[in-house]
């Protein structure tokens, strides 16, 4: 399936089946059938070593934002030694503009527990804990209610499936924090205490929970598991984009006449997205700008998304990343500095403060926006706004303050003609 | 005025100890089942988790000032929280905002003073396609708002009739 055929496309992810949520009909239209394959037909899987493989031949990038090749994360697990061992499931989903992991918990939570499950036997996990943030308490229900179908049925809990496998699966939820999605703020999290980021090294494969050896992945990446275990990895990584192939939960929003999820194969070309998938722009409008990938990802103008696509090359080249995939679409009436300055109040609120350039620059960000906003700015503030950029990337425990950088950086460079006339337009202009 | 959990409500907490290895990771549950009792965890029900647990004190007042949808003091009978990060802010949530403080006589932050209705303006809650939108006291989201909606949606509440579920279809899933 090329990603230029998307309209051809049949989801895969969350298939439109009525009630899949319900456990029998997942069962029925071969639900489980994966974990069954994994744990009990030895010609086709030859222990846990060889379901890695397997799904680090598929690339599974990540899809929590980082994109990274989710097999080759779980073979960096050090061998088992009898002790715990945890996958911690990130479905804390809070980066503004991302509202696709939702979906799975409501729609097709089943796939999301297989494919936990189908990871925890190959990485030879003891015990599952999935993070939600607390806002989705609606979710947290419905997951609770999914596990313990779950367990009820055999696929979690001792022996599985005969197999002599064990491992538990807990629902846990957060109560409104950002940071908890970064991943070792979420283990604080989990484990009862503030969500400070931890230093790393150690990385969380070697300390993770309760200085035990722990994973974590996205909701949506462990969601694609049953899917390359079912079909094999060379079907998954022929959906799509070459270097970031399989389905993805494109979350669209913003000034578009019919915003929501919708799943496609990667690399949807960003017009077709907004033309035809999102029903166009609202009000006969003219698109000014996008937003690819969650707020974190560098703005593009109108006149840079010709032939771009939604897969991470693509993106690179135009100057931008894919992120969480929550595209954020923007009209020609946008003002740039106030979305710029909303996202800074973001950052800056969501800092934990242990870092001082994260603390102390988001903190500056905001309030030079904010001073440009109300008509006070000057134009050299533009300049030092870049310049606290460069001082807050690559200097912090977790990647808050990178997150917080590039989209000022980038609106500034890339608006710079907007910036520079709303503060010449001040009563300091001279300055 | 002393605050003790229900029978039912220690029945709830060892249960969420037991999917621990320890007692620390129960504290952000806990705090949970408190302000689900109480309706806030201030310092003295922060006092009774701490005790619960037998943690100290300052360790589960730390956890409760971290996160922002714990009430670290009483508030209105209904906390409106409403969006106002990317994309509801490109889609009116500002408006939406307004619109509620002028309407219940308050800014965000405040209380009204029959203690029926608090407003808040919170960060992305993770509906962006269905902005603007707000959340009522930690449950249940109201998606595309306009005034009109608002409106509705503060009569209902006054009369003590909470918002059902809205179910957010994806717009190309035909089932
Ligand atoms: C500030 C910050 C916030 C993050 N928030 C989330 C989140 O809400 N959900 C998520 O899956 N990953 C989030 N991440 C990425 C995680 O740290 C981690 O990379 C990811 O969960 C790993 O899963 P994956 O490899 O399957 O994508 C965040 C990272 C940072 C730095
Ligand atoms: S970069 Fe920011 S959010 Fe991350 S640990 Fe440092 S202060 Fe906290």
């Amino acid at each position: 399936m090329s990603s230029a055929d998307w309209k051809n496309y049949k989801p895969v992810l969350i298939p439109e089946i009525k009630d899949l949520h319900k456990i029998d009909v997942y069962e029925k239209n071969g639900g489980y059938e994966a974990l069954k394959q994994v744990l009990t037909d030895k010609k086709k899987f030859d222990g846990p070593k060889s379901v890695i493989d397997e799904v680090k031949a598929a690339n599974i990038r990540g899809r929590g934002g980082a994109g990274f090749n989710a097999g080759l994360k779980w073979s960096f697990m050090p061998p088992a030694d009898g002790g715990p061992r945890y996958l911690a499931c990130n479905g804390d989903e809070s980066e503004p503009g991302t509202f696709k992991d939702r979906k799975i918990f409501e729609y097709n939570p089943h796939i999301f527990i297989e494919g936990a499950l189908i990871a925890a036997y190959a990485m030879q996990i003891t015990s599952i804990y999935v993070y939600i943030r607390g806002e989705y308490i609606d979710y947290v229900k419905m997951m609770e209610k999914a596990v313990q179908d779950a367990y009820d049925k055999g696929y979690i809990g001792k022996d599985i499936l005969g197999s002599g496998f064990n491992v538990e699966f807990h629902v846990t939820y957060g109560a409104g924090a950002y940071i908890c999605g970064e991943e070792t703020s979420m283990l604080e999290s989990i484990e009862g205490k503030r969500g400070y980021p931890r230093v790393k090294p150690p990385f969380p494969a070697q300390k993770g929970l309760w200085g035990r050896p722990t994973t974590i992945n996205n909701i949506e990446t462990l969601s694609c598991v049953p899917l390359v275990i079912k079909n094999g990895a060379s079907w998954f990584s022929e959906i799509g984009a070459k270097n970031h192939p399989g389905p993805i939960l494109y979350g669209i929003s913003g000034h578009v006449n019919r915003p929501g999820v919708y799943e496609l194969p990667s690399g949807v070309p960003v017009h077709d997205l907004i033309n035809e998938v999102a029903g166009g722009m609202r009000n006969g409008k003219k698109l000014k700008a996008i937003i690819p990938g969650g707020s974190s990802t560098p703005v593009l103008r109108a006149d840079q998304l010709e032939g771009v696509s939604m897969d991470s090359d693509s993106l690179r080249e135009a100057g931008s990343m894919l992120g969480t995939a929550g595209l954020v679409v923007m009209d020609e009436d946008t003002d740039m500095v106030d979305v710029l300055w909303r996202i800074a109040h973001f950052y800056h609120h969501e800092s934990c403060g242990q870092c001082t350039p994260c603390r102390d620059g988001t903190g500056w960000l905001e309030k030079i926006l904010l001073k440009i906003k109300n008509g006070d700015g000057e134009v050299k503030d533009l300049d030092l706004l870049l310049d606290i950029t460069t001082q807050m990337e690559g200097r912090t425990i977790c990647a808050l303050a990178d997150a917080a950088a590039w989209p000022v950086r980038h609106t500034i460079t890339r608006f710079r003609d907007e910036f520079e006339a709303r503060c010449k337009k001040s009563v300091h202009a001279m300055a | 005025m002393a605050y003790e959990f229900t029978k039912e409500d220690l029945e709830q907490i060892e249960k969420i100890k037991a999917k621990f290895p320890e007692v620390k990771p129960a504290t952000l549950p806990v705090l949970w089942v408190a302000q689900n009792r109480f309706g806030h965890v201030e310092p003295e029900v922060q006092r009774l988790v701490a005790e619960t647990l037998g943690l100290p004190e300052a360790h589960v007042h730390g956890v409760a000032t971290f996160y922002t949808q714990y009430y670290k003091e009483k508030m209105g009978k209904y906390v409106l929280d409403v969006c106002t990060c990317l994309s509801c802010q490109l889609c009116g949530g500002y408006d939406i905002l307004h619109h509620i403080e002028d309407k219940l006589g308050i800014k965000a932050g405040e209380t009204t003073e029959d203690g029926m209705f608090s407003v808040q303006q919170v960060e992305c809650l993770g509906a962006c396609g269905y902005a603007p939108m707000l959340q009522v006291t930690n449950g249940k989201y109201v998606n595309h708002l306009t005034k009109e909606k608002v409106d509705n949606l503060i009569k209902a509440l006054k009369e003590g009739k909470e918002p059902d579920y809205e179910q957010m279809e994806m717009p190309l899933r035909k089932v």
